[in-house]
């Protein structure tokens, strides 16, 4: 007997699991092209998990082993982000790296990196202590040289995968949300049957970019093909300060310390927006669902970062997260296609997002042996232009707000955002359904005050543009409804 | 048809912030005298932070009565209405500049400008957040600060939790454990990280004792677990360093945790500007005319300092209104520094001291405003200038949660020069 799940609601070409960054991206790749695609994820919001949570940094790509796919993946990657981020309004911003030698014993280390960076192609620089600190005056007087590497960047990471999933719905990619995907299953004709908790779709290919959890479905997919397989992911936890946007001045760079075997160490870099992220960490955890912090990992982090950076305010800090690396036991991505029709983009852990547009075009690559590549003449790859009101100038502004009320009211104080700009994440392709949908994408929550005057408005305004009640908006995933029931009586809506 | 939309206009006085300190100004300078003025608020009703404050206990001591917070808001609110004060809601304040040039924004307005002689700040406080005090564990749904709590509750009408602890004993944590609790909730508990509260008294006994709600001083959160809801907290308590003792940890199974640990004065309007502020308060650096380090603009209310009842945060914001009524009608252009000036500063058990500077030649009594770094009984308050005795005050008990109030004329403060420092001494 059939069981429900298993009975083919679709067909598609190309079903694409995961809609992090890396999903996001291949299949956004693949949109160029005339497919079928289907982008599912499992949380209520693309880019959830990894692509929620990291240093946001476009890496220049000094640092992975020359010769890995590690290093490839990264140097191209980087080379392609100015001209794909203009395509999406993405936030970027090419701020270039320091990386610095603290006491005379590291100064060998970065000279050897220097080395690393001219086999892969990267362009650096050496700075003395004096031109160092000529550039960063609040840095360490400690320390002795500095790798500078101009091709860095920093990212909008929200934005970079809610553009790129944006991007791929418009050119007639669906989405589907809050879908997890239980198993990959070849079918006799070589084509694959994907079950999710609510049904089963049929595809020609599948690309594997489950994050986390990609190692068990490549791993049960293979098995079913007779062909065992031994992925194996292992989460390293990263954890995080942000501190607020307190002073554009304090500092220019991406800080990072020497790298060591666990990653690239602590890093002190502004954001996209003016606040300043610091850490992460690097601890191996053996749950795939522990994003919690603790007080002596942070503790480590804030040291660690005081050794480049001792002035750093910890009065600024407004928020603790943690993220988890998406680790291969090899260290290394694992960009494959263990059988025709099935592509496993696993082990991304980072420069991963650097990296994200390179491994997408390596997955249409792999994936042009098993299904007709036809070019799609109505591919656009533009995404509409997102309003920021906080950068426009107040003629500008003015101009907005006496055409369209809803772009004067300001709703969040702390970032400066409109119910225009909240009510446009909303409506837009691949738009907010969730409080956090809303942060990511227009900031409200991000500032000092952490959502405690904007919160109720968004929700408010979600509950309108959803035709839901706000009892049922969710701050993030499914089961995270910030209200209970209405108070008998009450003076409310 | 308008060609410009970024209309300027012009008043002798902008005020930001209609909540109890703003509208106070507003009309303590219009009876001063100062014709033009312009009030803007953020939210879409006037009233500030009073409106979400449906309990009873204000007004005690400005009109001898015990009002809510809303009817204290109505009655500040009449009185500008009554002296016919352009009071502009649902108008964002996003910068001011050195010019004294106000940019808003609102959904009626549009972006405006608004030009004032004066500019009084009565911009509230923000409450202190969960990443601020950097709580460990798991982020999931269901922690919140105990003001975001209580705009749900008594705004928008919603529960926010069933079974709650609530982290902080200062007033608003306490007022939010009763009010769970008239809701059909269970508060499990209110934890403090002092060893004594945070509260007003007469709230520790109407808001937990008669619920019977206990109190863990010397007590904070180690740890929040739980994927999407709050499942459960950690408590533990800390020594006298506020370090965790080991095998203190007992934990509570709750799916809600409310946070009222600490206001802090809402100023990046100032700070932008390069007003100074007070490290001690968050709130600006002022003189006795609460005028801060750039003249014409005015700090009152809890943007200038944290208060805990809105009685005080009205009298303030009078001052604040008279004073940028002098400034306005007098052309009183007193740049902090130029005329003699006495320093005032905390000494031994005063956390802070109000105000900053005080000129003597131009007022006749001050009002320094203070409060105690931990509770005291049977003290006496000293205040020297320049080392040497100038007033003893008895006081039978002191407590960090209560600001004090010290009044002193001109006479009392012969030399218009030098420091003048507050201590607590034993009696």
């Amino acid at each position: 007997m059939n069981r429900p799940a298993e009975q083919v609601r679709e067909s598609y070409d190309v079903v694409i699991i995961g809609a992090g960054v890396i999903g996001a991206a291949a299949a956004r790749a693949l949109a160029r092209y005339r497919l079928r695609l289907l982008l599912l994820d499992r949380e209520s919001d693309v880019g959830s998990v990894t692509s929620a949570a990291n240093s946001a940094i476009v890496h220049s790509g000094y640092d992975p082993t020359p010769g890995s796919l590690k290093a490839k993946m990264n140097v191209v990657g980087n080379r392609l982000f100015p001209e794909l981020c203009r395509q999406l309004d993405v936030d970027l911003k090419m701020i270039g790296s320091l990386t610095l030698a603290i006491g005379d014993e590291q100064v060998p280390i970065i000279e050897e990196l220097a080395g690393r960076a001219a086999q892969n192609g990267v362009p650096v620089e050496i700075l003395n202590r004096d031109a160092v600190l000529q550039r960063e005056p609040n840095l360490t007087p400690e320390v002795r040289s500095a790798l500078f590497a101009p091709t860095a960047g920093i990212v909008n990471p929200f934005e970079l995968t809610i553009a790129l999933a944006e991007n791929a719905v418009q050119n007639g990619a669906t989405l589907r949300l809050n879908e997890e995907v239980t198993r990959i299953s070849p079918r006799p004709d070589g084509s694959y049957t994907v079950m999710t908790g609510r049904g089963a779709y049929r595809a020609l290919a599948v690309i594997n970019a489950a994050g986390l959890h990609a190692d068990t479905l490549a791993n049960n997919a293979l098995a079913e093909l007779g062909r065992p397989a031994d992925y194996k992911i292992r989460p390293r936890k990263g954890e995080y300060f942000v501190l607020d946007h307190f002073d554009p001045e304090f500092l220019h760079h991406t800080i990072f310390t020497v790298p060591t075997e666990k990653g690239k160490g602590i890093l002190v870099s502004p954001t996209t927006h003016g606040n300043y992220l610091v850490g992460p960490s690097a601890e191996f955890t053996d749950r795939k669902d522990d994003f919690a912090t603790t007080d002596e990992t942070l503790a480590q982090v804030l040291a660690s970062a005081q050794k480049l950076v001792p002035s750093i305010p910890t009065r600024q800090i407004i928020r603790q997260f943690a993220g988890l690396r998406a680790v291969e036991k090899r260290g290394e991505f694992v960009i494959d296609r263990p059988a025709p029709g099935l592509v496993n983009l696993l082990g991304i852990q980072s420069p991963g997002l650097t990296a994200c547009f390179a491994i997408a075009e390596e997955a249409v690559e792999l994936l042009r042996e098993d299904i007709p590549l036809e070019e799609n003449p109505d591919f656009n790859p533009v995404c509409r232009p997102r309003v920021r009101l906080h950068r426009m100038a107040p003629d500008e502004r003015a101009k907005l707000a006496a055409e369209h009320p809803s772009f004067g009211r300001v709703v969040c104080r702390c970032e400066d955002v409109s119910e225009g700009e909240i009510v446009d994440a909303i409506r837009r392709p691949c738009g907010a359904t969730t409080v956090d949908g809303i942060k990511k994408r227009t900031r409200p929550g991000f500032g000092k005050c952490q959502g405690g005057f904007c919160q109720p408005q968004v929700v408010k305004i979600l509950a309108r543009e959803l035709g839901k009640k706000p009892e049922e908006i969710l701050l993030k995933s499914q089961g995270t409804e910030i209200l209970l029931e209405k108070i008998g009586g009450a003076n409310g809506d | 048809m308008a060609t410009d939309p970024l209309r300027t206009e012009t008043f002798d006085l902008v005020i930001i912030g209609a909540g109890s300190a703003g509208l106070a100004a507003a009309s303590a300078a219009a009876d001063a005298g100062v014709e033009r003025i312009l009030v803007l608020e953020k939210e879409d009703y006037p009233g500030g932070i009073l409106l979400q404050c449906v309990h009873n206990g204000f007004g005690l001591h400005r009109y001898k009565e015990e009002l809510t917070g809303p009817e204290y808001a109505e009655r500040a609110l009449n009185e500008s209405n009554k002296r016919g004060i352009d009071l502009r809601c649902g108008a964002m304040v996003l910068k001011i500049t050195p010019e004294k040039e106000i940019h808003y924004s609102g959904e009626k307005y549009g972006y405006r400008l608004a030009r004032g002689k004066a500019v009084i700040c009565a911009t509230g406080a923000d409450e202190r957040t969960r990443g601020a005090i950097r709580i460990p564990g798991d982020r999931p749904t269901g922690v919140m600060t105990a003001g975001l709590a209580q705009h749900y509750m008594n705004l928008d009408g919603y529960m926010v939790g069933r079974r709650v602890f609530i982290l902080g004993s200062g007033d608003i944590g306490l007022i939010m454990a009763r009010r769970v609790t008239l809701e059909g909730g269970k508060v499990l508990g209110v934890a403090e990280l002092m060893p004594y509260s945070n509260g007003l008294a007469r709230n520790i006994a109407q808001c937990l004792n008669d619920f019977d709600i206990p109190l863990y001083l010397s007590h904070t959160v180690r740890e929040i677990r739980g994927k999407k809801r709050l499942e459960q907290i950690v408590l533990a308590r800390v020594d006298e360093n506020f370090a965790f003792v080991p095998g203190t940890e007992k934990t509570f199974d709750v799916d809600t945790l409310l946070l009222s640990v600490g206001l802090i004065p809402s100023n990046r309007l100032l700070t932008d500007l390069g007003v100074r502020l007070h490290p001690k308060t968050g709130g600006p650096v002022v003189d006795e005319t609460l005028q801060t380090s750039i003249p014409g603009i005015f700090s009152c209310g809890n943007s200038l300092h944290v208060h805990d009842l809105a009685d005080f945060v009205s009298s303030e914001g009078e001052n604040a209104g008279r004073s940028a009524a002098r400034y306005v009608l007098d052309g009183a252009d007193t740049p902090t520094g130029d005329s003699p000036v006495i320093r005032t500063e905390p000494g031994a058990g005063i956390g802070y001291l109000l105000p900053s500077v005080l000129h003597t030649d131009r007022t006749e009594e001050f009002l320094l405003k203070f409060r105690v770094r931990k509770p005291y009984r049977n003290v006496v308050l000293l205040l020297k200038q320049n080392g040497k005795l100038m007033k003893k005050v008895k006081k039978p008990y002191l407590l960090p949660a209560e600001m004090e109030n010290l009044r002193l004329t001109r006479e009392e403060l012969p030399e218009p020069s030098g420091t003048l420092t507050l201590e607590i001494a034993d009696e």
